[in-house]
């Protein structure tokens, strides 16, 4: 694993170095044609790439390279190739059965809604290209998963393969010969195949050329299989599968971009999605047109029919299904607060699963996961950190050698998941507080809005410090959670001032540092986090008081948003029209009844980055303009986690 | 004269008590109870203008003394005492006319001599001279025009029955005059609706932030002029007057979304233009509004979004702000803001733990400044911030700017 990893590194910047876009003019004339019957020629589109479905076809159709490479590839020839058919169709069979066919249909639609969330470093491509090229050829078939099984596969490889050309000809053999540990006959066919192809191209390694090729000779074999592909199931299987391998840096780069989110104004999408769902969601009456593409739902509708359900639900774990309530009920909150829930709940699962008979625990438990996720999503759309970590997750799963057994498997992700919550969450804000309070002095007055939980730690540090100063807790409606902030805070001694929203620029004047929670930070400095929190930062700015976001380094994310509409959620419209405690604001009492009357509910906005002078995050402090060196940054060390 | 003393004392003990809020009430009532102190004060016989001044300003000092806070009643005490002077201005002018028409000099206007000072002074500065005047008269002639009118100063007052239909005349012209201005007030709103068409398009979306009554009638009348356009309403805490009016706007068939004002600038980006009501708009053309409106109008020049205000004449105030966010501020209870039950919990940990202190912080205010400000329409038309200072000019005199000015003696 290790070995696998450092020779991806090591042969990185080669892999850059090849020509990589200078697609050959003419490599093998006769295959020209086929190639250009792929949409696109590069490594893009590794959809139409895929590899025949008989053993017998493979063999014929293979022209076996010489090289030590072909030794290694039969020596692991025996598990490998009994390996990737049955399973393949093992685990496509049984799929139609009641709670698993649920499963795999949810997973694939949450694949499309939100793999955004999930799983971009992944396959952003795979989820966005796949989907379309599969339902439009298609007759619903899901008996004949098994060869769509193998061609996702075989993509990934072809991909991997490629690489591995490239490094086996400057390099090495000794580097791509970890590689060989999960080979599948199609890999190596695949790779044969590339390397064939780039041999003929003169070395010139280019690699675009070398999977169009690879993909070339396999086609006429491949149509058949193509028409029989079913849509969700595939696309499930293939986010699966993309996690398991390893491809080179350039190219996951390019998957990086993140693939779209469920936009609930597609009513097909929409449609099909409830028709899995667990927590049956009704419309809201009165939606804001402008959020169409948002979840719109009645809340506190649910809850009772959720409860009854407990007993009869068997394909949710019930830990996961008591977190999924608390989101629900709203009683969980918080970015890390909801996180750790879900990462116990998750931990809990693994910990009573036990993989069913002639299904691999890596395939059949981030297909459990995929659906608890969703499940989640039902419940309460996924906050950024929430997707990290469940990214993360999979990863380790996927990640999870073949050779350990069931229970070895489950304790090393256990020990990830806590690995996770004390690394990267609860370290991480002690490492922040440590940071942050440096910048307290004595006779500062500090800004905070709403409640975060690392603010509150490092207003409590400086405080045990013994440093003077005056905290001014900022609220608005309709959450009000600055006022349990307040309460704490004054209980631990701290001398506070508490204002609502509006009264921002009033109390600004004496205010000389603020600082700031968040639920994520983007990657192009845009702090996305509790609603209200952009306003705090912009008359913070226009008073020249320095703004701090506290963050850390797991929230961040690679997606990039301007505004605060794109991507949004939407909270209980009815918290808006009744204010607690002020009877005489009751203007807005059966609104519902009013066609033309809406009430919007946001939940989070996006702070611009000018208007941010330092994040601190694990990493240290930084300016809002170095948050895509974190990710990037970050996301290595989450491998290497 | 004692009904009087007890209408004064009525307002003042409801302003003082905050009974009478909203700039447009409280103009009103000022100007209706200046109003019946000019109909029912004693006036002595000579220098009938004076006399009323002094007695409007006495009043409008307790007004203003008894609410500081609130723009408007002073604003009113202030437009009526320019009333008061354009009246005596113009029946000093009729005099003068008549004083130069026939040379010789009639009796009839002498009674008027004594102000005639004043309305000289009055009339050259307030009314422009026309072109050709300017090129006509020589400094010579403005001279010798004064010293004519000066000398005839000693000469005896004749004719008092004359003199009282005058005084009446003068009395009932401020009084139809003062009617004019509540009848501005009370219309005000419908005049600027007028102008709405001109502002708003199909499809435009408006953010409105609070309650105002300008700013429901400007969007009504769009409105019924068979616009269709959105209307976001910020709920404007802590008094909540945006669900007021968002009930208001969906009852005449408004398409309407209440959003809380922590997601103004989420929404601002989506939005066309904010129409604003205000509290009182301040001689350098920065706004007084409700508290949160300097929010709005940042997140308003980050996006380039126009931040207009609607308002009546009457809220045009001839001071220049200095830090009014603190001296034209005041500040509401903290059970607006914080629960007892919350607030009374915090003041036991204080108790228990000594040091700590909780502040609620709760103002009423907000002070926009003149740059954030795009657009004023008001009754007369739109104006833009650095205009305000002109048509100020033209509603107050110079001489009122500072009522306490006067020592109460």
């Amino acid at each position: 694993m290790e070995a696998r990893r450092a020779s991806r590194t090591v042969s990185d910047p080669k892999v850059r170095h090849v020509g990589f876009f200078t697609p050959d003019p003419n490599p093998h004339p006769g295959r020209t044609p086929l190639a250009s019957d792929a949409p696109v020629s590069n490594s893009l589109s590794p959809v139409m790439i895929l590899p025949p479905r008989q053993p017998s076809d493979r063999t014929a159709a293979v022209p076996v390279p010489e090289t030590g490479l072909r030794r290694q590839t039969g020596a692991d020839q025996v598990p490998v190739g009994s390996y990737n058919p049955s399973e393949s169709l093992l685990s496509s069979s049984p799929l139609p059965s009641s709670p698993s066919s649920r499963v795999g249909l949810v997973d694939g639609e949450f694949s499309e809604e939100s793999g955004g969330w999930l799983r971009r470093s992944e396959s952003g491509n795979y989820a966005s290209s796949l989907p379309d090229t599969m339902v439009e050829r298609a007759p619903e078939n899901s008996a004949s998963a098994a060869p769509r099984l193998e061609s996702k596969k075989s993509v990934e490889v072809t991909g991997k393969g490629g690489k591995a050309v490239v490094e086996e000809q400057n390099e090495v053999q000794s580097s791509s010969k970890p590689l060989k540990a999960k080979t599948t006959k199609a890999e190596r066919r695949a790779l044969q195949e590339a390397q064939r192809a780039a041999k003929a191209s003169g070395k010139e390694g280019n690699k675009s050329a070398a999977v169009s090729q690879g993909a070339a000779p396999v086609k006429p074999v491949k149509q058949p299989a193509q028409k029989k592909d079913g849509p969700p199931v595939s696309v499930s299987v293939v986010s699966f599968d993309k996690k398991g391998g390893d491809r080179p840096p350039e190219k996951e780069r390019k998957k990086d971009v993140p693939a779209p989110r469920m936009q609930f104004d597609d009513k097909s999408r929409v449609q099909k999605a409830k028709k899995h769902a667990v927590v049956k969601q009704t419309e809201a009456r009165n939606r804001v047109e402008l959020f169409r593409h948002l979840p719109q739902y009645e809340h506190g509708t649910q809850l009772p029919d959720l409860e009854s359900k407990f007993f009869q639900l068997d394909p949710v774990h019930p830990a996961i299904y008591k977190v999924g309530l608390q989101y629900l009920a709203g009683d969980i909150s918080g970015g890390n607060a909801r996180c750790i829930a879900m990462l116990q709940a998750f931990k809990e699962a693994i910990e009573d699963y036990s993989t069913p008979q002639e299904k691999t625990l890596a395939r059949d438990l981030t297909a459990k996961i995929s659906s608890y996720v969703s499940f989640f999503i039902e419940c309460r759309p996924l906050s950024i950190s929430m997707g990290n970590a469940i990214r993360f997750l999979k990863t380790r799963i996927s990640d999870l050698p073949l050779t350990l057994s069931e229970s070895e498997a489950k304790a090393a992700l256990c020990s990830d998941i806590e690995h996770f919550i004390n690394e990267k969450i609860i370290l991480a804000d002690k490492v922040i507080v440590r940071h942050a309070v440096t910048k307290i002095r004595d006779g500062d007055v500090l800004l905070t809005y709403g409640s975060s939980c690392v603010v509150e730690m490092i207003l409590l540090y400086a405080h045990e410090m013994g440093k003077q100063f005056r905290v001014v807790v900022v609220d608005s409606r309709p959450k009000l959670e600055g006022q349990a902030l307040l309460r704490r805070l004054v209980a631990k001694g701290l001398s506070c001032a508490y204002s609502h929203i509006n009264a921002l620029s009033y109390i600004m004047h004496e205010v000389t540092k603020v600082f700031l929670g968040a639920a994520s930070v983007l990657s192009n400095g845009t702090v996305y986090s509790r609603v209200g929190t952009a306003s705090v930062a912009m008359v913070a700015n226009a008073f020249h008081v320095p703004v701090l976001i506290c963050c850390e380094a797991y929230k961040f994310h690679e997606r990039v948003q301007l505004d605060s509409i794109c991507s949004n959620e939407l909270g209980d419209p009815d918290a808006i029209a009744k204010v607690p405690g002020r009877t005489d604001v009751n203007y807005l009492n059966n609104w519902a009844n009013k066609e033309n009357l809406q009430l919007l509910n946001l939940m989070y906005d996006a702070t611009p980055a000018d208007y941010i002078s330092m994040i601190v995050t694990d990493y240290g402090m930084i300016p809002p303009t170095s948050v895509p060196v974190i990710v990037r940054e970050y996301r290595r060390d989450h491998v290497f986690l | 004269m004692v009904d009087i003393q007890g209408l004064v004392n009525e307002l003042v003990s409801k302003l003082r008590r905050r009974k009478v809020e909203g700039s447009r009430a409280t103009a009103r009532l000022t100007a209706e109870l200046l109003r019946s102190v000019i109909s029912q004060s004693k006036l002595p016989t000579t220098n009938q203008p004076a006399a009323l001044i002094d007695a409007v300003r006495d009043v409008g000092e307790k007004l203003i003394a008894a609410n500081p806070i609130e723009l408007a009643v002073g604003n009113i005490v202030r437009r009526v005492l320019h009333i008061i002077r354009e009246e005596d201005h113009s029946n000093a002018r009729d005099a003068v006319e008549g004083f130069r028409l026939s040379v010789g000099g009639d009796n009839d206007y002498i009674v008027e001599q004594d102000h005639l000072n004043l309305s000289a002074a009055a009339q050259s500065s307030l009314c422009r001279p026309s072109l050709h005047a300017l090129l006509e008269r020589s400094p010579d002639s403005a001279t010798t025009y004064f010293t004519a009118t000066s000398e005839d100063d000693s000469e005896e007052k004749s004719k008092s029955l004359d003199q009282n239909a005058k005084s009446l005349k003068f009395r009932r012209k401020v009084i139809s005059a003062v009617n004019d201005l509540i009848e501005d007030i009370n219309t005000c709103h419908l005049v600027i609706a007028e102008l709405a068409v001109e502002h708003i398009h199909h499809n435009k979306v408006i953010l409105t932030f609070g309650r105002s009554r300008t700013v429901k009638e400007f969007l009504c009348a769009a409105k019924e002029k068979k616009r269709s356009f959105g209307v976001f309403v910020a709920e404007g805490a802590p008094k909540y007057q945006g669900h007021l009016l968002a009930k208001e706007l969906t009852a005449r068939g408004l398409q309407t979304t209440v959003i809380t004002d922590s997601a103004v600038f989420a929404m601002i980006s989506r939005v066309h233009m904010v129409i604003v009501g205000v509290h009182a708009v301040m001689a350098n053309g920065g706004v007084i509004g409700p508290v949160g409106l300097h929010m709005v109008a940042l997140a308003a020049r980050k996006h380039a979004v126009p931040f207009v205000v609607v308002n009546g004449t009457h809220k045009l105030c001839p001071l220049y702000p200095n830090n009014p966010g603190v001296s034209l501020n005041e500040m509401r209870s903290p059970s607006e803001v914080l629960s007892f039950e919350q607030f009374s919990d915090c003041m036991d940990y204080r108790i228990v733990t000594g040091a700590p202190q909780l502040l609620v912080v709760n103002p009423a205010f907000d002070y926009v400044p003149p740059e954030l400000v795009s657009l004023f329409i008001t009754d007369i038309g739109g104006y833009c911030p650095s205009y305000m200072y002109r048509l100020i000019a033209d509603y107050y005199s110079s001489d009122d700017v500072v009522i306490q000015q006067k020592p109460a003696s």
